[in-house]
C-alpha cells in the first residue's frame, strides 16, 4: 500500500504557556518548543505498521517552512521511507481549503492508495483532511481509531464517535482517514535512527513544481482569514491558592471536607 | 439580501440533539431575526418523532426518509445535501464527531468558505461573518473573517450557544423524501461497538481524582490512587492517559469518554480541553492543579493551585491520612 501521511510542525500544547503579543497579531513565538502535531505523529506510525503488515511505502508530506524539515526528518527516523516538503512564499496565510489544495496537487503527484492526516492540529479546525478528500473526490473517515487492512480494494474502520463508542465502516480506497489519538502506540525515536536520515536528501515543491495557481491558496485565496489572537475575557476563574505544598493541603482539606469531598 | 439559512439537527431514538436548539440561537447571532429551515434525515418512526420535535423550535422542517439514511453517514448524506441546498446559502452544523465529518468535505463540494468550532460569532458586516474560535487546546482565541457571499459552512461548538426556549416555533415538517432515494456512497456503514465497562463505574462515583497528562509516566500514577483512597475517592482520567495506556476507556472523562456528575472533582494535571470538559455535567465543584498558570482548567474550576501534582498531591494525601 502507498500512504501519503500529511503533518504539520506546531507549538506542542503540553510543553507550551500559549501568550498573546500586545498587538494580538500572533501568539509570542520566540521561546516555543516546536514538534510534530500529536495527532500525525499517530498517523505516520499507522502507516508505518500498515506497510510492515502489506508491504508498500510511507511518504511524509507538509506544508511549511524551511523549519518544518525537522519534523519530517524526525517521522523519516521513525521508520516513513520518504519526505515532502512544500515551501512558498505564496502559500503563507492559506485557509483550510488552501491547505488542501496544496496538499491535493502534491497527493496528484504519486501514487497513493491512503492518504492519512490527524484528527486535528494546534488550531484545532480538524478541516483539511476532509477538504482534501472532497477534492481529490475520495472517500473520507474523520477520527479514525482502528485501520484493518482487507483485500487491497477497501478497508474497515472503526471511528471515535461520541461516548466512546466505536462506528466501524468499510470504506474503498483509494480514501483519505484522519487519524485519532490512542489508535496504536507511535515508537521512540532515538539518536540513533535521527543520524541515519540525518543526511537524506528531502525534496522541495514550490507552487511552480506543483502546478498549484498561486490566486488560489495562501492569503490571495482565503475565503476564511484569521484577524487577530485575544486572550478571552477571564470568567469568575478559580480561587487560586497560593503557598507551600503543605499550606495549601491543608486548605485544600478544608474546602473538601466544606463540600464533601472527604469520607 | 440574507442568504438562506439551514441547520442540520442530529437526533437519536426519535429525540433532537441538544444542538437543534443551539444552532437556532447561534443563526440569530448571524441574522436577529433568522428563521433556519432544520435538515433532518433518517428512517422510520424515529425520524418521525424527531422531526416533530424539531418542528417545535424551527418554522420549516425538510424530512428525508430513507433506509439508507437509517444511520447518520456523512458520505451518504454529503451528495443529498449538494443535491437539495440552495447556491449560496449558510449551512449550520453542530461540531460533533458528524460535523467533523461532514462539514470540511461538504464545503468544498459546494464551494462556500467554511469556519469549523465556533465558540462564538459576533455578527455580520455585509457578506462577512464574525466568528470566534479556541486555538492551541483553549489557550488562545481567535476572530474569523468568513466571507459569505459564495455560501458557508459554520460547525458550532455543543454548549456554546444559549438556546433561547422563550422562542418556540410550530413548523410545518415538508416531506422531501423523493429527492433522497438512490443514494450511495464509497463507505459504508457496518456497525456501532458499544463503549467497553470498565473495571469501575465512574459515572457512579460523587468523588472523582481526575488525572491527566501532567503525572508524566504511568507508574506515578500511584500518587493519584493513593490520594484517591485516603479520600475514599474513585480515579478517573482524561484522554492523554487512556492514549498513552496508562488507564482503561473506561476511566475517561469527556465527550468521547464517559459523562459524569460528581459532587466534587480533583483535576490534576489536566490541562482542560472542551472535550474533556463536555462529559463534566451536574455543576461539581472543582479543584484544578497544574503547572501552566494558562491552562483552560483554571476558567472553569473553583479553585486552582499552580504546581506540579508529583509535589502537591503526595503533601495532600499525607495531611489526609494524618488527620484520619
Amino acid at each position: 500500500m502507498e500512504i501519503l501521511v500529511c503533518v504539520k510542525r506546531v507549538p506542542d500544547p503540553a510543553e507550551n504557556e500559549i501568550a498573546v503579543k500586545a498587538d494580538g497579531s500572533d501568539i509570542e513565538r520566540d521561546d516555543l518548543v516546536y514538534s510534530v502535531n500529536e495527532w500525525d505523529n499517530y498517523a505516520v506510525e499507522e502507516a508505518i505498521q500498515i506497510v510492515e503488515r502489506v508491504g508498500g511505502s510511507v511518504t511524509v508530506v507538509t506544508v511549511g517552512t524551511e523549519d518544518s524539515e525537522e519534523v519530517v526528518r524526525r517521522e523519516m527516523a521513525m521508520g516513513a521511507n520518504n519526505g515532502l516538503m512544500l515551501v512558498d512564499p505564496a502559500f503563507d496565510g492559506s485557509d483550510g481549503r488552501g491547505l488542501a489544495t496544496i496538499l491535493k496537487a502534491a497527493a496528484r503527484k504519486g501514487s497513493y492508495d491512503l492518504v492519512l492526516c490527524g484528527a486535528q492540529a494546534d488550531d484545532g479546525a480538524a478541516q483539511v483532511g476532509g477538504m482534501l478528500a472532497a477534492l481529490l473526490d475520495w472517500p473520507y473517515a474523520s477520527v479514525v481509531n482502528q485501520i484493518d487492512t482487507q483485500d487491497g480494494q477497501t478497508i474497515r474502520v472503526g471511528r471515535e464517535i461520541e461516548g466512546g463508542n466505536q462506528e466501524i465502516s468499510e470504506i474503498t480506497l483509494p480514501c483519505v482517514l484522519s487519524i485519532q489519538t490512542g489508535i496504536n502506540e507511535p515508537r521512540y525515536v532515538g539518536i540513533r535512527g535521527i543520524r541515519k536520515v540525518a543526511s537524506v536528501e528531502i525534496p522541495v515543491m514550490n507552487a511552480a513544481a506543483l502546478g498549484v495557481d498561486a490566486a488560489t491558496v495562501g492569503r490571495a485565496g482565503a475565503r476564511v482569514q484569521r484577524l487577530d489572537y485575544f486572550v478571552p475575557p477571564a470568567g469568575a476563574g478559580a480561587e487560586m491558592l497560593q503557598g507551600s505544598a503543605n499550606e495549601i493541603a491543608g486548605k485544600l482539606i478544608d474546602l473538601l471536607k466544606a463540600k464533601g469531598g472527604l469520607k | 439580501m440574507a442568504p438562506p439559512l439551514f441547520a442540520f439537527v442530529l437526533h437519536q431514538d426519535g429525540k433532537v440533539d441538544d444542538s437543534a436548539l443551539e444552532l437556532v440561537a447561534a443563526a440569530r447571532k448571524i441574522f436577529p431575526d433568522a428563521s433556519p429551515i432544520a435538515i433532518v434525515t433518517g428512517a422510520g418512526a424515529s425520524l418521525e418523532a424527531a422531526c416533530r420535535a424539531a418542528a417545535t423550535s424551527y418554522r420549516e422542517v425538510w424530512k428525508f426518509a430513507d433506509d439508507a439514511l437509517a444511520y447518520p453517514n456523512a458520505e451518504t448524506i454529503r451528495p443529498l445535501l449538494l443535491k437539495v441546498l440552495p447556491k449560496g446559502c449558510v449551512l449550520l452544523l453542530p461540531h460533533t464527531t458528524f460535523g467533523m465529518d461532514l462539514g470540511p468535505g461538504l464545503s468544498i463540494k459546494m464551494d462556500a468558505a467554511f469556519v469549523p468550532d465556533v465558540v462564538a460569532i459576533d455578527g455580520l458586516d455585509g457578506m462577512t461573518i464574525t466568528a470566534v474560535r479556541q486555538e492551541f487546546n483553549g489557550q488562545a482565541s481567535s476572530h474569523w473573517a468568513c466571507d459569505i457571499s459564495q455560501g458557508a459552512v459554520l460547525s458550532l461548538r455543543p454548549g456554546c450557544f444559549a438556546p433561547d426556549e422563550s422562542r418556540s416555533a410550530s413548523g410545518q415538517v415538508v416531506d422531501r423524501s423523493a429527492e433522497a432515494s438512490g443514494l450511495s456512497a464509497r463507505r459504508r456503514f457496518v456497525e456501532l461497538v458499544p463503549a467497553e465497562v470498565g473495571d469501575v463505574d465512574i459515572t457512579k462515583a460523587d468523588v472523582l481524582v481526575s488525572v491527566g497528562r501532567g503525572f508524566g509516566d504511568k507508574e506515578n500514577l500511584a500518587i493519584a490512587e493513593d490520594l484517591a483512597r485516603a479520600m475514599g475517592a474513585v480515579v478517573s482520567c482524561s484522554r492523554p492517559v487512556v492514549d498513552a495506556k496508562w488507564l482503561d476507556k473506561g476511566r475517561q472523562v469527556g465527550t468521547s469518554g464517559k459523562t459524569v456528575k460528581p459532587k466534587v472533582y480533583l483535576a490534576l494535571g489536566i490541562s482542560g480541553s472542551f472535550q474533556h470538559l463536555g462529559g463534566l455535567k451536574g455543576n461539581p465543584f472543582i479543584v484544578a492543579v497544574n503547572k501552566n498558570p494558562k491552562a483552560p482548567i483554571f476558567q472553569v474550576a473553583n479553585v486552582g493551585v499552580v504546581a506540579d501534582v508529583l509535589e502537591l498531591v503526595p503533601a495532600l494525601t499525607e495531611r489526609i491520612s494524618k488527620a484520619k
